[in-house]
C-alpha cells in the first residue's frame, strides 16, 4: 500500500479525482490513459462500485495535465494497483462524506442510509435526495484521509464482472482515435528526420520539395528539425517522401548490420552491477546456458500522431502518449515555456506496448505549431518513420548459471544479463524527446540509466527466479553505447530473463530425469505460483505430453511479473517441421482481486500472441543509415493463420489485492514455446527468434 | 491538376474535386469526412485501410481515386452505426474482439467480403481471408470467433 500512499500524496485533494456534475454524472479523473488495454472501463467499474452508481453515471476524464491527477506514465502494469487503488479510496471516502450529510438532512443515523444508482435510500426506501442534492454541501477541496475502508470483495456487484469495453462500440463504427481529430483551420504535418543527433543539414532543396508536393505547403525549420505543413494531407505526405532525396546532411550516423545483434551488444563496454545475494566464495562447477534475443519494435499498427496549437504564449497538445503530466513538463522544458503554459490532453491512439514514438510526435507537433502560431497542427508519423525512429527494445544476452546439489537441485543461482537500457522515457535518467536533439542547443548526452529495481527493473526485470535455488543474484552488464535509442517494450527484460530461467530449469529437470512440472514443484515454495502452475498443467492435459523428439512438443513457463505483480503459468504445444507452429496455449493467471475478468483475459491473450510473435518471428535489422526493417515485409509479425488456440483461466484469489496483469503472460509464454520446441526437437534453440533457419541449422547439427 | 470525380460511397453519390492520383484513403478521410478507414502503412501490408470496391476488398491507401469514377465503395461506416450495428460489428462487441481497435475497420470489411461469398466459413477460411490484416494487440482469437459467430447469426437470419 506504500505505492497507493504515493499516488494520493502527489494528488491529495479529493476534487482532483472526483467531481459531481450538473448532468447527474460523476466525473472521475485519472492520470492513467487508455492504450487499448481497457483501463478506463476497469477504473469506471471501481468508481461505480465504491460510490454505488450505475456504470453509466460515471464519466472518466483521463490524461489531462491541467485538471487531472498526475500519475506519471501508464506503464509497468501499475494502473489498477495505483490509479485503481487511489480511485477506490477516494470514492469510498466521498461516499462516506455524502452519507453523513444525507443522514443529517434526513435526521437519520448514517447506518440507516444506503445508496443505489446515486440515490440515498433510508431503511431501503427512497429518500428523495441523492448525491447531486448533497453535492453543494460537500467540500471536496480537502485532502483524502485514506481512512475510509473500501467495500469488501464479498459486497462487490460491478467489480469482478465482465463489463464490456466502453470505448469499443465507437471504434467498431470507425471513430474514436486521435488520427481522426479535426480542429478548425487545421494543417496536416509530416517531418523529415535528422539522421542521428550529430547530423547537420547542409542543404535542403525546398523548391524541389514544393514541386513534388503539388499543392501549397509550409516548410518549417527549427535547428536541424524539418517539417512540412499544409491543408492538403496528400501533398504534405508527398513532400515528406520527396524530402529525403532533397536533403544533404553532414555527420549523419552510420550503422553496421552486426550492431543489431545481441552478440555485438554484449561485447560492448558495460556498467556492471550486482543485484541480490553476494557471490559465494569458491563456487564449485556450475551448469550454464546462454540465450539471446534481438532488438524488437513496438510495431503499433497506428503510426504516432499528435495535434498542437500555439497562441498567446500558450501551447496545447493532444497526444496518445502514456503520461500527459510528464509530456507537458518535457515539452515545456524543451521549447522553453513556463510549465503552466503547456497543456497536454490524452486522446486515444493505436495499441501501445511501451515507449514508442507517441511522445516524440507530440514534440514534433508542438515545434510546428510554435512556428505557425494560431494554426492547429496534426502531425502524423509515416510508417517507416515509426519503425526507424521510435525507441527499440534492446537486444539482450542472458546467461544463467546454477550450482547443483547431489540430487540435482540448484543451491546457487546467477542470472547474468548484457543489455542496453529498457527504460529511457523522456525526463527519466536524462533522456529527452527525439526532436530535442535537433534543436540549436541539444540536450547533454544521457547517462547510463535503466529502470531501478524498486520499480521492477528494466533489463533485470524478472531476472531473479521464484524458485528456491539458494543464494540468487543478477550479474548485470548495462551497455550504454548502442547506436539506437532503446526503451520499454511490454515486459522489458522479463521476456528473455523468464525464457532463460525456465529453459535452464527444464534442462536441470532433464539432467535428473524428472518431469519439468514435478521438478518445478519440488523447488517452488510460493503457494500462489504452485497453484497457477498446477492449474495450467491440468488445463493442458500435461500427463499426455509424450516423450518428445518427434516434432511434437509441450513446454511450460512460469513467472510472477516483476516478482510483485500477477502470476502466470503457460503451457504451449508446438509442431516443428522446419518451422515452429504453436498449436495451443493454456494459461492460468492469479491477479488477486480481478476488476474485469474478460478484460483481463483479453490482455493475457494479446500478451501471449505478441510473445509467440517475438519468439518465432521478430527481429529489427540495421543498415548503413539506421534501422533497415522499416515496413511489415522486413519486420514481419504474426498473422491470423499462425494464431494458436488460446485458453485463459483466472484463479479465484479475490481475497488478495489486485495485481497488474497486462504484461504477466509474455515471459511465461515465450518460455513455454521455447521449452516446447526443445521438447519437440530433443535439442534446445537458445536464440530468438526461433526461425526456420535456426531450426534447420539445429537439426543439421 | 484537380478534377471532379464522381463515385458512390456507402450508397451515396459524391463528386469530389481531387487530383486523380490522390489515394482513395485521403479522399475518404479528408474530402468526405469518413475517418473510419485508417492509414497504417501506405504499402498494402497491414490492411487498416481496406474498403470494398464493387464488393471486392481493396487497399484504399494505394488506390488512386481517379480509377474509381462510377464505382461503388463501402467503408466501415457503411456497415452499421453504434446504435444500429451490422451483425459483424455486434459479434465483435459480443466477443469483445478488439483491444486498441485500430485494425478493426479493415478487418470488418474483409470479414464482410468473406461472408458475402462464403456464408459458412471454417476457422481456417476466416484466418485465410484475414491474412492480409495485422492486429498487433493480439485480438486474433476473439476476432476469429466473432467472424464465425456473425456468420452463424447471418445464416440463421436468412434461413
Amino acid at each position: 500500500m506504500a505505492e497507493l500512499a504515493h499516488s494520493l500524496r502527489d494528488n491529495p485533494r479529493l476534487d482532483r479525482w472526483l467531481r459531481f456534475e450538473a448532468d447527474r454524472t460523476v466525473r472521475v479523473a485519472t492520470g492513467k490513459v487508455e492504450l487499448g488495454q481497457g483501463i478506463l472501463t476497469a477504473l469506471a467499474q471501481i468508481a461505480a462500485e465504491e460510490l454505488d452508481l450505475d456504470l453509466g453515471q460515471v464519466r472518466i476524464m483521463s490524461g489531462n495535465s491541467v485538471e487531472g491527477p498526475g500519475e506519471g506514465y501508464t506503464s509497468s502494469s501499475w494502473s489498477i494497483e495505483h490509479s485503481g487503488a487511489a480511485i477506490r479510496l477516494v470514492a469510498a471516502e466521498v461516499r462516506a462524506m455524502a452519507i453523513e450529510r444525507a443522514a443529517l438532512r434526513l435526521n437519520a443515523a448514517p447506518d440507516e442510509i444506503a445508496v443505489a444508482a446515486g440515490a440515498f435510500l433510508r431503511n431501503g426506501e427512497p429518500s428523495g435526495i441523492d448525491y447531486w442534492t448533497i453535492a453543494p454541501e460537500l467540500d471536496l477541496s480537502v485532502e483524502a484521509s485514506g481512512t475510509v475502508a473500501p467495500k469488501p470483495a464479498s459486497a462487490h456487484r460491478i467489480v469482478g464482472t465482465s463489463v464490456p469495453r466502453l470505448d469499443l462500440p465507437a471504434k467498431l463504427a470507425g471513430a474514436g482515435f486521435i488520427h481522426d481529430m479535426e480542429l478548425p483551420g487545421m494543417l496536416h504535418a509530416r517531418t523529415l528526420r535528422q539522421p542521428g543527433r550529430d547530423a547537420r543539414l547542409v542543404s535542403l532543396n525546398e523548391a524541389a520539395i514544393r514541386r513534388k508536393a503539388g499543392a501549397p505547403i509550409e516548410i518549417v525549420r527549427v535547428g536541424q528539425f524539418v517539417a512540412f505543413a499544409g491543408g492538403d494531407e496528400t501533398a504534405v505526405r508527398r513532400a515528406a517522401v520527396a524530402a529525403e532525396a532533397c536533403a544533404v546532411w553532414e555527420n549523419a550516423r552510420t550503422l553496421r548490420p552486426e550492431q543489431a545483434t545481441a552478440a555485438w551488444v554484449a561485447a560492448q563496454p558495460s556498467h556492471d552491477r550486482l543485484i541480490g545475494d553476494a557471490f559465494t566464495d569458491g563456487i564449485p562447477a556450475r551448469v550454464s546456458a546462454r540465450f539471446t534475443r534481438p532488438f524488437l519494435s513496438h510495431g503499433s499498427i497506428a503510426p504516432s500522431c499528435a495535434l498542437a496549437l500555439f497562441g498567446d504564449g500558450r501551447l496545447t497538445v493532444w497526444s496518445h502518449a502514456q503520461g500527459m503530466h510528464p509530456l507537458s513538463a518535457n515539452i515545456a522544458k524543451t521549447v522553453d515555456l513556463p510549465p503552466d503554459r503547456v497543456a497536454c490532453h490524452h486522446v486515444q491512439g493505436g495499441g501501445c506496448y511501451g515507449h514508442n514514438g507517441a511522445d516524440d510526435a507530440a514534440l514534433d507537433a508542438a515545434l510546428v505549431a510554435m512556428a505557425l502560431p494560431g494554426r492547429p497542427i496534426r502531425l502524423f508519423w509515416r510508417r517507416e518513420e515509426e519503425f526507424a525512429c521510435e525507441p527499440l527494445s534492446s537486444a539482450m544476452t542472458v546467461a544463467v548459471h546454477a550450482v547443483l546439489d547431489a540430487a540435482g537441485r540448484p543451491v546457487d543461482w546467477t542470472t547474468e544479463i548484457w543489455s542496453a537500457a529498457h527504460g529511457q522515457r523522456p525526463g527519466v535518467g536524462g533522456a529527452t524527446l527525439l526532436a530535442a536533439e535537433a534543436l540549436e542547443t541539444p540536450p547533454p548526452p544521457r547517462k547510463p540509466f535503466d529502470v531501478p529495481e524498486e520499480r521492477g527493473g528494466g533489463a533485470t526485470r524478472n531476472g531473479i527466479p521464484l524458485y528456491a535455488v539458494g543464494p540468487k543474484r543478477i550479474d548485470f552488464h548495462l551497455v550504454h553505447d548502442v547506436p539506437v535509442r532503446t526503451s520499454s517494450l511490454r515486459g522489458l527484460g522479463a521476456t528473455l530473463n523468464v525464457f532463460a530461467i525456465e529453459a535452464l530449469v527444464d534442462d536441470l529437470a532433464a539432467r535428473v530425469e524428472q518431469d519439468p512440472l514435478a521438478y518445478r514443484l519440488s523447488i517452488l515454495p510460493d503457494p500462489r505460483a504452485r497453484h497457477v502452475l498446477e492449474r495450467a498443467a491440468v488445463m493442458a492435459g500435461w500427463p499426455r505430453r509424450g516423450a518428445g523428439g518427434d516434432g511434437r512438443g509441450m513446454g511450460l513457463g512460469l513467472a510472477r511479473y516483476k516478482n510483485t505483480a500477477a502470476y502466470a503459468a503457460v503451457v504451449a504445444a508446438v509442431e516443428v517441421e522446419e518451422a515452429v507452429r504453436v498449436t495451443d496455449v493454456w494459461c492460468a493467471v492469479d491477479a488477486g482481486l480481478v476488476i474485469n475478468p474478460d478484460g483481463l483475459a483479453n490482455q493475457v491473450e494479446g500478451n501471449i500472441v505478441q510473445a509467440v510473435s517475438w519468439t518465432l518471428i521478430e527481429e529489427v535489422r540495421f543498415g548503413e543509415t539506421g534501422v533497415a526493417s522499416t515496413d511489415w515485409a522486413s519486420y514481419p509479425v504474426i498473422r491470423f493463420s499462425d494464431i494458436p488456440e488460446i485458453r485463459v483461466e483466472l484463479v479465484d484469489a479475490r481475497e488478495h489485492p489486485p495485481l497488474g496483469v497486462g504484461e504477466c503472460a509474455g515471459g511465461p509464454a515465450a518460455a513455454a514455446v521455447g521449452n516446447a520446441v526443445a521438447h519437440a526437437l530433443g535439442q534446445r534453440i537458445h536464440d530468438m527468434p526461433m526461425t526456420r533457419e535456426r531450426i534447420v541449422s539445429a537439426l543439421m547439427g | 491538376m484537380s478534377e471532379p470525380i464522381t463515385l458512390t460511397v456507402n450508397g451515396r453519390s459524391h463528386t469530389v474535386d481531387a487530383d486523380p492520383a490522390t489515394p482513395l484513403l485521403d479522399v475518404l478521410r479528408n474530402h468526405l469526412g469518413l475517418k473510419g478507414s485508417r492509414y497504417g502503412c501506405g504499402l498494402e501490408r497491414c490492411g487498416a485501410c481496406k474498403v470494398l470496391i464493387d464488393g471486392e476488398p481493396c487497399f484504399s491507401c494505394s488506390r488512386e481515386v481517379g480509377t474509381l469514377a462510377g464505382r461503388a465503395v463501402v467503408t466501415v461506416e457503411g456497415l452499421g452505426t453504434v446504435d444500429a450495428p451490422h451483425p459483424l460489428q455486434q459479434a465483435f462487441i459480443d466477443e469483445q474482439a478488439g483491444q486498441c481497435g485500430y485494425c478493426l475497420s479493415g478487418i470488418l470489411i474483409a470479414a464482410k467480403a468473406l461472408l458475402d461469398r462464403n456464408p459458412d466459413p471454417t476457422r481456417a477460411e476466416v484466418a485465410a481471408a484475414l491474412e492480409p490484416h495485422l492486429c498487433r494487440c493480439g485480438s486474433h482469437p476473439r476476432i476469429l470467433r466473432a467472424v464465425l459467430a456473425a456468420a452463424a447469426r447471418l445464416r440463421a437470419g436468412s434461413a
